[in-house]
């Protein structure tokens, strides 16, 4: 720390984030120069103004939240995001539309799949072969979106359980993530940023035995949901910290563009799996969980019953995955197998093309949108006729919830204000990106 | 090169203006707003509006078509694009607005999209309208440089304050910057 000679040197080289405002200008006050004295009361009341993060171990990453205190009631809060933003929308126009997915699985990486998905859907859009997609490729695509979805609500169950206090939470919600870890290893050879739902299809086919790896994995979890739902669904304790804190309504969350479970936690039933579905949703049997009271309880348990839907529609896809090729057989946009590569010129010459400068897509613009497990994530997508897209923006679910905050957590306390941020469920990868 | 000409032609080639607008929603807006181009894109209704009367589309859009989410907010520079894609009437310039509006008693969606030249780079806040665009403008301000008339707290969000340019227009370089750190005396 560098030592001032005074207090109006030190306020002069002050960065610039000390001086960002939390209130309007009306309400901002000079800044009085005690000269080592009492802070003076002023007519505002004794409030503080502090700063949770941007590295707290309970915002999720790199979230930063301005909070003006009156002891311990939080009267204001304002999220300053940026912390993590490495300009991946740029390095977005960067990419050909082969690499792409390498970049986009990166942003949201608490379910990567979800990601892929709509980039992928985005580009295949452009290229007018979203209606050839052939079934396998759907399913595939179907099953792994709703295991990264039990994933990322385990990831949620583990984290917002340790915010809370109940730490063991996080070793539980570990542990049965961890089993669909291995089984992203086992299928795309990568635990997470797997990278597997490309332009076109999936970049393989699921391996030998797949069936039985899946279904293990959706017994490991539904046992672990059950025990987390004994553990605190009743628990006085919890349901001390966590019913009634928070509360948004469905009109703030329709006029904030708030999507997901925290907008069916304020029982508007609303799943774009449901009302515009890209994957065959239409074709399993699953139920949309919503709840009533819009509080952090009830995204705890909206997401914890998700859990077992998705359970519920990857037991579906085991047992009615249908045959077919994994991915398009356009040779524009599909490569050669691995093969064919050995014996043909041609096959060579595809494949190098394809992975050098990659395929063109007509210019045009589109905007495809997937249910992510934090809601909407949409892929807004313009092309000129090149190998790279001119622009690249993915709509993050958690960039538009994180911003409600101040509606959640004003007038609430410090400790609730940490249970809030859980309840939202921010990534900062796709916040900031 | 003449394979992106015959592309050319055949976007600028679309539909004929006297020919039935298929979406009813953008043809509704088109009807209230004079001047509008409603277009086709791969089966997703899209209004080419003017800029000035943005507010006012959003705000017809919220009470007279049931719209009750104002999904995204962003913008586009086009000035590297190659063969730009547009609908014919539509007068181009270098930046895009591109709002996606979604109704859920409806269960559809149009998108809005206006033109800004690069000379007058503001358009009208939807914060008005729909309080959930607040960090998207402040994104799209941050990246791009547009101004959004009438929004409450039009500061950068992703980049540092201090920042100079607009990381997102194709004439700033991502490598033409050097990495800094605040406070430190290097002086790379």
């Amino acid at each position: 720390m560098t030592h001032f000679d005074t207090e109006e040197e030190r306020l002069e080289r002050q960065t610039d984030e000390g001086k960002q405002e939390l209130r309007h200008a009306s309400r901002t006050r000079e800044v009085v120069l005690t000269g080592g004295g009492m802070w003076p009361e002023d007519e505002l009341g004794d409030t503080m103004i502090i700063n949770m993060g941007p590295q707290h171990p309970s915002t999720h990453g790199v979230l930063r939240l301005m909070m003006e205190l009156d002891g311990e009631d939080v009267l204001l809060i304002k999220p300053v995001i940026g912390y993590l933003h490495t300009g991946m929308e740029k390095t977005g126009e960067e990419l050909t539309y082969v690499q792409g997915t390498t970049n986009v699985t990166r942003m949201d990486y608490a379910s990567n799949f979800s990601n892929e998905l709509v980039y992928s859907q985005a580009v295949e859009k452009l290229l007018d072969v979203d209606t050839q997609i052939p079934p396998r490729a759907r399913w595939i695509r179907m099953m792994m979106c709703e295991l990264g979805r039990m994933a990322s609500h385990l990831l949620f169950q583990a984290t917002n359980g340790m915010d809370m206090g109940a730490v063991s939470m996080l070793l539980y919600g570990w542990r049965e993530r961890e089993e669909c870890l291995r089984l992203f290893e086992y299928v795309t050879g990568l635990r997470m940023n797997c990278n597997y739902i490309r332009p076109g299809g999936v970049v393989a086919d699921l391996p030998d035995g797949w069936e039985d790896r899946v279904l293990e994995v959706c017994d490991v979890v539904e046992a672990g949901v059950r025990d987390y739902d004994e553990m605190l669904s009743q628990n006085p304790i919890w349901r001390e910290r966590t019913v009634g804190i928070g509360v948004i309504t469905t009109e703030e969350c329709l006029e904030r563009s708030i999507t997901g479970p925290i907008l069916r936690s304020t029982g508007f039933a609303w799943d774009l799996r449901k009302s515009q579905p890209s994957l065959p949703y239409d074709e399993v049997d699953f139920d949309v969980i919503y709840t009533s009271n819009g509080d952090v309880f009830d995204r705890y348990r909206i997401r914890l019953w998700e859990i077992l839907e998705s359970a519920k529609i990857v037991r579906q896809c085991v047992e009615k995955m249908p045959p077919g090729d994994f991915r398009v057989q356009d040779k524009k946009i599909t490569p050669p197998p691995r093969a064919r590569i050995d014996e043909s010129m041609e096959a060579l010459i595809h494949h190098f093309k394809l992975f050098t400068e990659g395929f063109k897509v007509p210019p045009g613009e589109t905007y495809v949108t997937v249910e992510s497990p934090r809601g909407e994530i949409g892929c807004y997508m313009v092309s000129d006729g090149s190998g790279k897209p001119v622009r690249m923006h993915i709509r993050g679910p958690s960039f538009y919830n994180l911003q409600s905050i101040d509606v959640m957590g004003t007038n609430s306390l410090v400790a609730d204000a940490v249970a809030i941020v859980s309840s939202i469920d921010p990534i900062m990868g796709e916040v900031d990106r | 090169m003449a394979d992106n000409n015959a592309r050319e032609e055949d976007h600028e080639g679309g539909p004929i203006a006297d020919e039935p607008i298929a979406d009813e929603v953008a043809a509704a807006i088109v009807e209230k707003f004079p001047g509008s181009i409603a277009a086709d894109s791969h089966g997703q209704a899209v209004v080419y509006v003017d800029r000035a009367v943005l507010a006012d589309v959003a705000r017809f859009l919220r009470d007279e078509q049931e719209f009750t989410m104002c999904v995204d907010v962003s913008a586009v520079d086009h000035l590297l694009t190659g063969t730009r894609h547009r609908p014919p009437g539509v007068d181009p310039e270098r930046f895009e607005i591109v709002v996606n509006f979604l109704s859920h008693p409806r269960n559809r969606r149009v998108r809005v999209i206006c033109q800004v030249p690069a000379t007058d780079l503001t358009v009208p806040s939807l914060t008005g309208v729909y309080v959930g665009t607040n960090f998207a403008e402040r994104e799209t301000f941050d990246l791009y440089g547009i101004t959004f008339d009438g929004h409450p707290d039009l500061t950068r969000i992703l980049m540092p304050d201090d920042w100079r340019g607009f990381p997102l227009r194709k004439d700033d370089a991502p490598g033409r910057v050097p990495v800094t750190f605040k406070g430190d005396p290097s002086p790379r």
